[in-house]
């Protein structure tokens, strides 16, 4: 076994927020440059450019874990990773049927667009993707879950859109894989003012918008070979997998 | 002064649950829908509007000594949030009107002679 370094936060030219240079292939360049093992595509409420991504990837040498970054009825963000298409085409159906129907301003909010590895536009989106789904937090744990996908509340330590900021406290019963924390956050300070983090395996990620930002930050894995089950093992801590601490 | 029985008469709002807390004293208003907005800055015996339903708005109203959670624009609390509001003794009541309209009326109601 050895340590695979991962940046599990990357929003493509998908989500609204991210620039339009955010191609899979530019992401992918970027990524292996920086030297990351493992990336996670994760757009807002949206799974469209991550097969693609993870095309490039597997050609490349890089692993890449496909999912969405979804915004839940209380509008807290969480990151969500599946194994296989099927079950990434199950949370694009979940998606399609929570999402509220406004429609995109890209002069206001930004292009949301699909695209190929040759960076040409196959689609655009109308739904403006960062809306809330009408789905609970705790729907939304459970739905992940009865796909057997990754559950991972994001940026735990902002003061927007986090579990936190939008819940006040940590959730009773809260399953989570593990809980993201962002660039920035010093971990030992926020660890003492919310001790009861600490039996949750914690993550850092980019939440990368822009090329520059993949890889500025990043959570070691102890495992076999970059894939799904080894990340899970990992997150778990069996099996003599871990992540490091951040 | 008023209640939180004689509030939500005022206003017109439905009486979900934690019906022992009607007794408590309004003694202002606050609305957010960010729970840790409402840890940091609602002020004791407010009544506290939001269209958060999440049983984690119970314990926060519990935390701050909040009078009364109305929960506005015709949301429905969770059922979690229903059974803890019985036992925190803190009234759980709705309205079909948005926030803006009830907490308008909630500041007319306070701030009469």
């Amino acid at each position: 076994m050895k340590l695979f370094r991962a940046d599990l936060h990357i929003h493509t030219v998908l989500s609204p927020c991210g620039d339009l240079e955010m191609s899979p292939s530019e992401i992918v360049k970027n990524a292996l440059r920086k030297g990351l093992d493992i990336i996670g595509i994760t757009d807002h409420n949206a799974t469209g450019n991550a097969k693609i991504t993870k095309e490039i990837g597997e050609r490349n040498g890089l692993f890449v874990l496909c999912g969405a970054e979804l915004s839940t009825s209380e509008e807290v963000h969480c990151l969500a990773f599946f194994e296989n298409t099927d079950a990434l085409d199950r949370l694009q159906d979940y998606i399609d049927m929570n999402l509220p129907f406004v429609k995109n301003i890209s002069s206001l909010f930004g292009y949301q667009l699909e695209v190929d590895e040759n960076e040409i536009i196959t689609r655009e989106e109308d739904r403006l993707l960062t809306s809330a789904l009408l789905a609970k937090l705790s729907d939304v744990q459970l739905f992940i879950h009865s796909l057997g996908g990754l559950f991972i509340p994001a940026h735990a330590d902002r003061l927007r859109n986090s579990i936190y900021s939008q819940l006040g406290m940590l959730p009773g019963g809260l399953d989570a894989d593990a809980v993201e924390l962002s660039r920035n956050c010093k971990t030992t300070n926020f660890l003492s003012s919310h001790p009861e983090l600490k039996p949750f395996t914690l993550i850092r990620s980019s939440d990368s918008h822009c090329p520059g930002d993949i890889g500025t930050a990043s959570t070691e894995f102890m495992i076999e070979k970059p894939c799904f089950d080894e990340i899970r093992m990992a997150l778990r801590g069996i099996n003599g997998r871990y992540v490091e601490r951040i | 002064m008023i209640n939180a029985g004689e509030l939500s008469r005022e206003l017109e709002l439905e009486i979900i649950s934690g019906s022992g807390g009607l007794e408590t004293e309004v003694l202002g208003g606050y609305v957010s829908d960010l729970l840790s907005d409402v840890i940091g800055n609602a002020e004791r015996g407010a009544a506290w509007i939001t269209i958060q339903t999440h049983l984690n708005t119970i314990a926060v109203a519990s935390l701050r000594e909040l009078s009364a959670i109305i929960i506005a624009g015709g949301h429905q609390p969770e059922s979690a949030a229903i059974d803890r509001s019985n036992i925190e003794n803190i009234p759980l009541l709705t309205s079909r009107q948005d926030a803006f309209t009830v907490a308008g009326r909630l500041f007319n109601l306070l701030n009469r002679e």
